[in-house]
């Protein structure tokens, strides 16, 4: 069933009648997702797009049996809305919100601690494209066309580089099982690791293609856990080779700030994990086929 | 966002953090002046530029009277301070902080930073302070000591306490450190501090602890909340390509090639500038344009692309989710026809109505290079800067 999403899961979304809001639940309504409503504190009763808004979270919840949600409230009350999802009792939450104060993220992460593991939400994002399972569902921004049904596991912190992965995949004629987008924001939700451990678990992802970035200790973190725990072939790249020191690059994470944070240097380590290198932005689809071809081959 | 020294000092200072005496001057009569206020008989004058590694590049002057302090001051404003940080452009100084001299026993590192790993505010310190933070941990990483603050209740005593003890300092020290940690802590919170460096935190001959330097810097996401934060923003010391673009909302990096990019998505402008490079080229800017983007704001992109002088060609790459490539190659017709663009210009579309922009680039009659793909639209840039390039020459 892929991981995190399929054509079955009950999607809410928080930030439902507002303009982007409601721009992107119409999309992810067409291409498939069960949308069974929204949230909008002071809206409660209406129907908007046909479907029941709630002022809250956990009135969506009793009502719509809603597993998932999806954040598309501004930054200042962005935080807020996460830690409602968590308390009503949402188990996969998707914020796409870009710009939460990085302090706000830290109290979201010590919120989500007060619950057992078990029964923790697993939050994507923030400021990311969200995750789609193509053919089924889709609780994010990205465009839904660009992505063929299929076996490879994207992950990545761009919206658009993933794109342009999935696209470069399309022509050669590979689908992709799940993409999730983790976000640019220096505290996120789920990390590269994190979503590994799914794909790996995953009886329907074949190999994993991971898009990071320079700044942070994720995308190393990441290598070395496929290297003691991934039996799935895992495919890297690392943007920003041009990258100066010290200087952000639009994402809030995308920054080089201390040693082993540079493109250059993650590279370094993922070779050293035994991760498969796409060397240039320009070479995802041949480096999956050409890996796809040699596991089959070796198996 | 970064803040001067002085500043951060006056934050520091209001939450019980003990800084020198001192006082802002814009010119070298300002500066006797306050010196006169300050009272004593030594001070230091210093360039108020966001960098660190200002002695070094002859930012600071150790001074004794009047006419010690004008030279410093006459040789210092107006004149760009060039660090190892501030890259080969250099930082204009146009403020002076003059400071009492401070007679020094000891010097202490004290940094606050976002811990990504812990994703929690991290307290390094270390007793071999005055070097810088990599210097420490690379020569003396036995002298460091770390902590973090657990975000549901904040820094406590006992742990600012463990670290003034770290630091190996006299009993009657330790009250004093441990206010100034903990105060600085209430700083990096009440204000979303994204670092706060004091280096160094000196222990004087008279037995006091004081900040002799203080360097902070701001999330940015947090400032439609810090209003008292956000007016500390000062646009001379910042690339004024990139102060024109954020002014227009636009996110942009300079950088010091001659390709100018205008992209869609961080992930994508990093990884395009990445293909420029492989391609043989150099990428003059970093900018995103965000989603959503109309004619309106891809024309202002191109204002903000153009107005750096070493831009030689421009490589439009848009991947469309949101965004939709008619608007874009409207704008992009927009720009050449109301800015004017007198480079050659590459564009590839992706995406949402890449057939409608396609056919309004073709339509335009406008000198558009088209590609299809990222490796071709990095090629197509590199060749066509090269070819403009050898023109100008012959010319």
């Amino acid at each position: 069933m892929a991981i995190l999403l399929n054509r079955s899961t009950r999607v809410i979304v928080q930030g439902f009648t507002g303009k982007i809001g409601s721009f992107h639940a119409d999309d992810m309504k067409r291409y498939g997702t069960k949308l069974v409503g929204g949230v909008t504190p002071g809206k409660g009763g209406q129907t908007h797009l046909g479907l029941p808004v709630f002022n809250t979270v956990k009135g969506a919840v009793r009502e719509t049996r809603a597993e998932a949600s999806i954040v598309f409230v501004p930054p200042p009350f962005a935080a807020d809305s996460i830690m409602e999802a968590a308390d009503a009792g949402i188990k996969l939450c998707v914020c796409i919100t870009d710009g939460i104060p990085s302090q706000d993220m830290m109290q979201v992460k010590r919120y989500m601690r007060r619950y057992r593991f078990e029964d923790r939400m697993r939050l994507v994002g923030p400021n990311c494209a969200g995750v789609i399972t193509p053919g089924q569902a889709l609780m994010g921004i990205m465009p839904g066309s660009i992505y063929l049904p299929g076996r490879v596991g994207i992950v990545g912190r761009s919206g658009t580089l993933g794109y342009e992965a999935a696209s470069q995949m399309k022509a050669l004629g590979i689908g992709v099982s799940t993409s999730v987008g983790i976000g640019g924001d220096p505290i996120n939700g789920s990390s590269f690791k994190d979503i590994l451990q799914l794909f790996e678990r995953d009886d329907d992802t074949d190999a994993v293609v991971m898009i990071g970035e320079i700044g942070g200790p994720q995308e190393a973190e990441a290598a070395i856990w496929a290297r003691d725990n991934m039996r799935k072939p895992l495919i890297a790249y690392i943007a920003g080779l041009s990258a100066p020191k010290g200087r952000r690059m639009g994402h809030a994470g995308a920054i080089i700030s201390a040693f082993g944070e540079s493109a250059q240097e993650k590279v370094e380590i993922l070779k050293e994990a035994g991760v498969v290198i796409v060397p240039t932005p320009a070479s995802f689809g041949e480096v999956v086929a050409d890996t796809l071809a040699r596991t089959k081959k070796a198996a | 966002m970064d803040i001067h020294e002085y500043q951060a000092k006056e934050l520091l200072a209001r939450h019980g953090v003990h800084v020198p005496r001192g006082g802002l001057a814009y010119s070298p009569e300002q500066a006797t002046y306050r010196a006169r206020e300050i009272g004593g008989s030594k001070w230091v004058l210093k360039a108020q530029v966001h960098s660190g590694a200002r002695g070094k590049a002859g930012g600071i002057k150790l001074c004794s009277n009047d006419e010690e302090i004008s030279n410093a001051a006459e040789a210092m404003l107006g004149r760009k301070l060039v660090t190892h940080q501030t890259g080969p452009r250099g930082k204009l100084i146009s403020r002076l902080y003059l400071e009492e001299a401070v007679d020094i026993a000891q010097e202490l590192y004290l940094g606050f930073v976002l811990d990504r790993k812990e994703e929690r505010v991290m307290i390094v310190a270390s007793a071999a302070g005055g070097m810088e933070i990599e210097d420490i941990s690379e020569k003396q990483p036995d002298s460091i000591i770390r902590a973090t603050v657990d975000p549901g209740v904040g820094m406590q005593g006992f742990q600012a306490r463990e670290i003034a003890f770290g630091l190996g300092l006299e009993s009657n020290l330790i009250g004093k450190a441990t206010e100034t940690i903990l105060g600085c802590y209430q700083v990096f919170r009440d204000y979303d501090a994204s670092m706060l460096e004091i280096n160094p935190l000196v222990v004087t001959r008279d037995g006091s602890l004081v900040a002799l330097d203080a360097k902070m810097s701001f999330d940015e996401n947090a400032l439609f909340r810090r209003p008292e934060i956000s007016e500390l923003r000062d646009k001379s010391q910042e690339d004024p390509r990139e102060t024109f673009a954020s002014d227009r909302g636009l996110s942009y990096v300079g950088l010091d090639g001659n390709i100018g990019c205008i992209i869609n998505g961080a992930g994508l402008a990093m990884a395009t500038m990445d293909m420029i490079k492989i391609a043989g080229g150099e990428p003059a800017n970093f900018l995103d344009i965000g989603g959503g983007a109309s004619p309106e704001r891809v024309a202002k992109s191109f204002r903000a692309v153009l107005g750096d002088k070493n831009v030689e060609a421009i490589l439009v790459n848009i991947f469309a989710g949101i965004n939709r490539c008619d608007w874009v190659a409207e704008g992009v017709i927009k720009a050449i026809r109301e800015v004017g663009v007198d480079v050659p210009l590459v564009v590839r579309l992706s995406g949402t109505k890449v057939e409608e922009g396609r056919k309004i680039l073709a339509d335009s009659g406008e000198k558009v290079i088209v590609a299809d793909t990222l490796a071709e639209a990095a090629e197509k840039a590199v060749a066509a800067w090269r070819e403009a390039t050898k023109n100008k020459k012959a010319a």
